[in-house]
C-alpha cells in the first residue's frame, strides 16, 4: 500500500527528495480516519455503491442465470453462435454500455421519457446490462457439466430440458455463488458506466468508483485512499463470505 | 401406479446404430409380467443399450417397441450402473421424481418413508446423497426407483462396483420389489447372480439375441453350443 501512495505522491507533487515523503502517511492516516469515523459523507457514497451493484447483481442474476441454464440444456440451431456471442459481451466496455444507456434514456431518446438519466435507476440499467452476458456466460458453462452428468437421470424420470432448468439452477447453487461473485466484483469495479449515465452527482449518484476517479484528479487524496481501501474491503468481504458460505454448504452437501 | 398395465411388452427387429457400427441388431422379445427378466452377456453386447431402448431414452434405428397401454414412460424407472445423485438431501432424491408425477405431498412423504424403509436408510434421510458411501448411493438409487412404484424396474447392473455382503443387500431388495408385483428387467455379467435371481433369462451377444427363455429350462438345457458355452464360463468372442 505504502508503495502505491509513494508513486501516487510523486506524481502529484513531482520528484523530491528522499527522507521526505510524509505527505503518504499522513494521507493513509487520513485515509484510516475517515474509514473509520464514519464519515457521512463516506458512508453515503459506500450505500450508493452498494445498492447499484447489488441491484444490478440481482437483475443480472433473473435473467443472466436462467438464460445461462437454457443454453446448458436447449440443442438448437445457432446454438453455438449465441454462446460465442455471449462470452464476447463478456468483454463489453462499460464507457461503451454507458454510452448506449445514455443515449436510450436522453431526453431525446426512446426512453428519454422515464426521466431516468443521472439517477441510481440508471446506474442500475447500465450496470444489468454490463453483467447479464457475463452471468449468462458463465453459468453455462458451470451448468454444462452439471446437465451433462444430469440429462439421462433426468429423462429417466420424466424430466425434459426445460423442467431440467430450475433443477439445474438449484443443484449448481454453489457453482452459480462464484458466478455471482464475478458479476458483483465487475459491477462494484467499474467506473465508464456509472460515470455517463450517473453524472457523478454528490450525495445522490457518486460512487466509489467515480468519487475515486473525481478526488484523485482534483488532488483530495486522502478520501481518494479512504474510497479505494473501502472499495477493496468490500470485494474482499464479499468475497470471503461467499467463499465461507460455499465450503460450509459443499461440506454439508459432499 | 397408473390405473393401464403397460405389460407385456413387444419388440420387435429391434436395432440400433451409432457411428455407422450396429450395436444391436434383429431384436426381438416379450416381456410379460412375471419373474425377474435378466439379460446376460459379455462386455459390449449391448446389454445396456438394449436397457435404454426399452426405458426410451434412446430412439431405435430399426424395429418397434409397443407397450400394452400408453404414458409408459412414467409406469417405468430404471437404475443406472453408475448412480446419478442429485446434490441434495437422501429425502429431496426421494421426492425429486415423485414432485414430476404431480403426486400430493402426504403420498410424496408415506414413499418417502416406505422407501427408506425398504433399503434401510432410515436414519439417513436429512444427510446429504452425494456424502454417502458407494454401496449406500447405489442403495438409495435403488429406492428412488422404487418409490415411484413402477410397473417395470430396470436395473443396469446394480452390483457391479459392490462387495459381496453390499450385492446380497442389493439382491434382497430387488426380490422384495419384484414380490410386490413390480417386473425386473436386469442386466448383469454375473452367471451366479443370474442363477440367484432370474424367472427368465436373454442372453444377448454381439448385439443378438443368442438365446432367451425360463431361467431353469435356459440354465439346464441351452439350445445353442454357444449359449452353452457361455454358461460354462468360457470365454466367448
Amino acid at each position: 500500500m505504502a508503495t502505491c501512495i509513494w508513486i501516487a505522491d510523486t506524481a502529484a507533487a513531482g520528484p523530491e527528495p528522499p527522507g521526505r515523503y510524509t505527505g503518504g502517511v499522513q494521507d493513509l492516516t487520513a485515509a484510516f480516519h475517515l474509514l473509520f469515523s464514519g464519515d457521512p459523507g463516506m458512508l453515503g457514497i459506500v450505500a450508493v455503491s452498494l445498492r447499484v451493484s447489488l441491484s444490478a447483481v440481482a437483475l443480472g442474476a433473473v435473467l443472466g442465470l436462467p438464460l445461462g441454464a437454457v443454453l446448458a440444456v436447449a440443442r438448437f440451431p445457432g446454438r453455438r453462435g449465441v454462446v460465442v456471442a455471449l462470452n464476447a459481451l463478456m468483454g463489453l466496455p462499460p464507457v461503451l454500455v454507458g454510452l448506449l444507456v445514455y443515449l436510450l434514456l436522453s431526453r431525446a431518446g426512446p426512453l428519454g421519457a422515464w426521466g431516468l438519466l443521472f439517477t441510481p435507476g440508471a446506474m442500475i440499467l447500465a450496470q444489468t446490462i454490463l453483467i447479464t452476458p457475463i452471468l449468462a456466460a458463465l453459468s453455462r458453462q458451470a451448468l454444462e457439466g452439471l446437465w451433462e452428468e444430469y440429462a439421462e437421470t433426468l429423462a429417466s424420470f420424466g424430466a425434459g430440458p426445460l423442467r431440467a432448468v430450475p433443477t439445474l439452477l438449484w443443484d449448481g447453487r454453489f457453482a452459480l455463488l462464484t458466478v455471482l461473485l464475478a458479476g458483483f466484483g465487475r459491477a462494484a469495479a467499474e467506473v465508464g458506466a456509472v460515470m455517463i449515465v450517473g453524472g457523478n452527482i454528490d450525495g445522490y449518484t457518486r460512487v466509489m468508483t467515480t468519487a475515486i476517479a473525481l478526488e484523485t484528479s482534483k488532488g483530495d487524496l486522502p478520501l481518494a485512499i479512504g474510497l479505494g481501501l473501502v472499495l477493496m474491503t468490500i470485494v474482499l468481504a464479499v468475497n470471503a463470505l461467499a467463499q465461507w458460505l460455499r465450503d460450509v454448504a459443499q461440506r454439508r452437501m459432499g | 401406479m397408473s390405473a393401464l398395465a403397460i405389460l407385456p411388452l413387444r419388440v420387435s427387429g429391434l436395432g440400433f446404430r451409432a457411428a455407422g457400427a450396429a450395436i444391436l441388431a434383429e431384436v426381438s422379445l416379450t416381456i410379460a409380467a412375471g419373474p425377474p427378466m435378466l439379460i446376460l452377456g459379455p462386455n459390449g453386447a449391448g446389454k445396456s443399450v438394449l436397457l435404454r431402448l426399452l426405458h426410451g431414452l434412446l430412439a431405435p434405428s430399426t424395429g418397434h417397441i409397443a407397450w400394452a397401454a400408453p404414458g409408459a414412460q412414467a409406469a417405468q424407472a430404471m437404475v443406472f450402473q453408475r448412480p446419478v445423485l442429485l446434490r441434495r438431501s437422501v429425502a429431496a432424491n426421494l421426492r425429486y421424481p415423485l414432485t414430476l408425477r404431480g403426486l400430493p405431498r402426504a403420498e410424496q412423504a408415506r414413499r418417502v418413508a416406505e422407501a427408506l424403509a425398504l433399503v434401510g436408510l432410515e436414519g439417513l434421510a436429512e444427510r446429504p446423497a452425494r456424502a454417502l458411501s458407494g454401496g449406500e448411493q447405489q442403495l438409495l438409487a435403488l429406492a428412488r426407483a422404487a418409490a415411484c412404484r413402477p410397473q417395470v424396474l430396470f436395473l443396469d447392473e446394480p452390483c457391479a462396483s459392490l462387495d459381496p455382503a453390499a450385492t446380497r443387500r442389493v439382491e434382497e431388495i430387488i426380490g422384495a420389489i419384484a414380490a410386490r408385483g413390480c417386473k425386473i428387467v436386469m442386466t448383469t455379467h454375473d452367471l451366479a447372480q443370474a442363477r440367484r435371481l432370474a424367472g427368465e433369462i436373454v442372453l444377448l451377444h454381439r448385439g443378438r439375441v443368442m438365446e432367451a427363455g425360463p431361467a431353469a429350462t435356459l440354465l439346464a438345457t441351452p439350445r445353442t453350443p454357444e449359449a452353452a458355452a457361455y454358461l460354462r464360463g468360457e470365454l466367448l468372442c
